[in-house]
């Protein structure tokens, strides 16, 4: 079976990103703590590929690091959505009918109904901003998105003939929730989890844009781009290019899970609001 | 349809309750005292104790939360720590910035969806159809602070055709009102077009595959007849839903926008009380946007249920 063109080009723009922010742990064409004010707001040039920042620094190398904050952000928040709404939807698929369930899905509605931008600015803004809690902030709302896929994946699997015959074998609701039901809504995980991944950046860059995310000297894309807002007029690639990489960073997982979706189940169907 | 409506008032209800129950823990459990603050670190203990009374901060946590609760019910928001002024006339005066822009912004976002949408699902396949696509897949990876950057750089800075930032406020004309906020709109607007685009489109070739829209061509509708007459009424409704949601996030998402665009909204307000420490203000700042989003959702949804019998059965 072919590989569809949204898996490549999505595939290819995701490992690009993901390369640059692993090869930013070893090496960047320059040192971002060290400031070069002579060189300052330099256009893209030879020595300087993507140009200079304000303060003389090289904006590849800050990119590169940038890619590893807004990577990290956004997995770790895909983990916590996962690593709680997936035994939650198992739990609940399991019961189904149940107070369990029945708590569970009132829940999830609950967390649906807020406005999560409102709510994470809240929480950054109480806790303090820094990475961690916007990564608090953005996983609590990937909870309810993958307890509701999970538990939707799974309901109709309890129906099915080999779950029958794990339950006659004497095995326990939850071993089969783990050993049978998960690796069969497996496909369904992977697919949203790239979307949610790419709905992370997005939140991580709107945060440290308004000053919430990751604090400086950690750069972040949404917070070079708050720096380049005063600095518009007459540095605009200041602007362009950290909004290239979200843009690059978002569509390359986006295309990479559509793709994915069809490639792995033409019939299943993600959840994007 | 009363049962169902009771039922989703009582969910309504209890989701109101406990997000204020929320809203008001997470304020609880910021570190420092807004009476302390407000008169600096010199102050005399007797008039810092002296404020937290008339700031009814003295009592216990449940009293504190249930005269917030109760004061809102009856129209009053609190005082700001800050202005000294109630929260509810700065509420007042800000949400008419941002409402009207969520108003602007949801309705740019629709006439451009609709034509696109139905254009793509007519074209299913063609090129037509794979360019709408690859556009509306960049719409959504867009993040709109940054569009909004963009457009302030081209509209405003090279063209002069806008001004870049600031409200002309409603007492100058609506014209010069609306045109202070049309960029903002059309940054909050693009990237929810693209999603609302995408939804028009599946939603319509959903329909096309319906036995009724084959009724419809056998009875001798064209093509086109057949897809505005039957096809579109009924691939509204799954559409409907995403507007109502689009709403919720365009008021929410606005406080961004208004960053970008200093405009004088909610959002702003949030940020500047963040900044000056004024919890009482963000405390009801927050729960009335949260009051607004489930609201709108309330309204969606018992607005489907009308149009739609079998949602009532379902739930």
């Amino acid at each position: 079976m072919t590989l569809s063109r949204s898996i490549l080009i999505g595939g290819l723009l995701s490992s690009l990103i993901v390369t640059a922010a692993l090869i930013s742990f070893v090496w960047t064409p320059f040192d971002i703590t060290q400031m070069d004010i002579p060189n300052k707001l330099q256009t893209p040039s030879a020595e300087h590929w993507l140009g200079t920042d304000h303060f003389g620094r090289d904006i590849f190398s800050m990119i590169m690091v940038g890619a590893r904050t807004s990577l990290a952000v956004a997995l770790v928040a895909v983990g916590i959505g996962m690593g709680l709404g997936v035994p939650l939807g198992l739990w609940a698929a399991s019961r189904q009918g149940g107070w369990a369930d029945e708590i569970i899905m009132r829940g999830n509605d609950l967390i649906f109904a807020f406005p999560s931008l409102v709510i994470a600015i809240l929480i950054t803004a109480i806790l303090g901003p820094g990475a961690i809690n916007a990564i608090i902030a953005i996983g609590i709302f990937n909870i309810p998105v993958f307890a509701r896929l999970t538990r939707a994946g799974a309901l109709p699997l309890w129906q099915r003939e080999f779950i029958l015959a794990a339950r006659v074998a004497g095995k326990s609701p939850a071993r089969i929730s783990f050993e049978h039901i998960l690796p069969n809504v497996a496909n369904l995980l992977i697919v949203q989890g790239t979307i949610q991944f790419s709905l992370g950046i997005l939140a991580e860059a709107g945060l440290s844009y308004v000053g919430l995310g990751a604090q400086p000297p950690t750069p972040s894309w949404g917070r070079m781009l708050a720096d380049a807002q005063t600095m518009v007029a007459f540095a605009p690639h200041l602007a362009l290019i950290p909004g290239l990489a979200i843009i690059s960073a978002v569509l390359g997982l986006n295309l990479l899970g559509d793709g994915l979706r069809d490639h792995l189940d033409p019939k299943i169907r993600v959840m994007r609001t | 349809m009363l049962r169902y409506a009771l039922k989703r008032l009582l969910s309504l209800l209890i989701s109101l309750a406990v997000a204020s129950i929320v809203i008001f823990a997470v304020i609880e459990i910021a570190p420092g005292d807004p009476a302390s603050f407000m008169l600096g670190m010199n102050a005399q203990p007797d008039t810092v104790a002296a404020l937290r009374a008339e700031l009814g901060l003295d009592v216990s946590k449940t009293q504190r939360y249930l005269n917030w609760v109760g004061g809102m019910l009856s129209g009053d928001f609190g005082t700001s720590y800050t202005y000294r002024t109630p929260v509810g006339e700065m509420i007042k005066d800000r949400i008419w910035v941002s409402l009207p822009l969520a108003l602007y912004a949801l309705t740019l976002s629709t006439l451009i969806a609709f034509p696109v949408g139905i254009y793509a699902a007519a074209r299913r396949g063609k090129p037509g159809d794979m360019a709408v696509m690859g556009a509306t897949q960049f719409g959504i990876a867009v993040p709109n602070f940054w569009f909004a950057m963009m457009l302030v750089l081209i509209f405003a800075i090279n063209l002069r055709w806008f001004s870049a930032g600031g409200f002309a406020g409603w007492d100058k004309g609506a014209a010069t009102a609306l045109k202070s906020l049309t960029l903002p709109a059309i940054a909050l607007a693009l990237p929810q077009s693209a999603i609302l685009a995408r939804v028009m489109r599946s939603s319509l070739l959903d329909i096309l595959g319906e036995d009724f829209m084959r009724t419809a061509r056998a009875k001798g509708l064209t093509r086109r007849q057949a897809l505005f007459r039957h096809g579109l009424r009924n691939a509204l409704i799954p559409v409907l839903t995403i507007i109502g949601m689009q709403f919720a996030f365009l008021l929410a998402g606005g406080i961004i926008i208004e960053q970008v665009f200093f405009l004088p909204g909610l959002g702003r307000l949030i940020f500047q009380s963040i900044s000056a420490r004024d919890l009482i203000v963000v405390e009801s700042v927050v729960m009335l946007l949260v009051f607004l989003v489930i609201m709108v959702n309330f309204v969606v949804d018992l607005a489907y249920a009308a149009v739609d019998p079998r949602l009532r059965a379902r739930t």
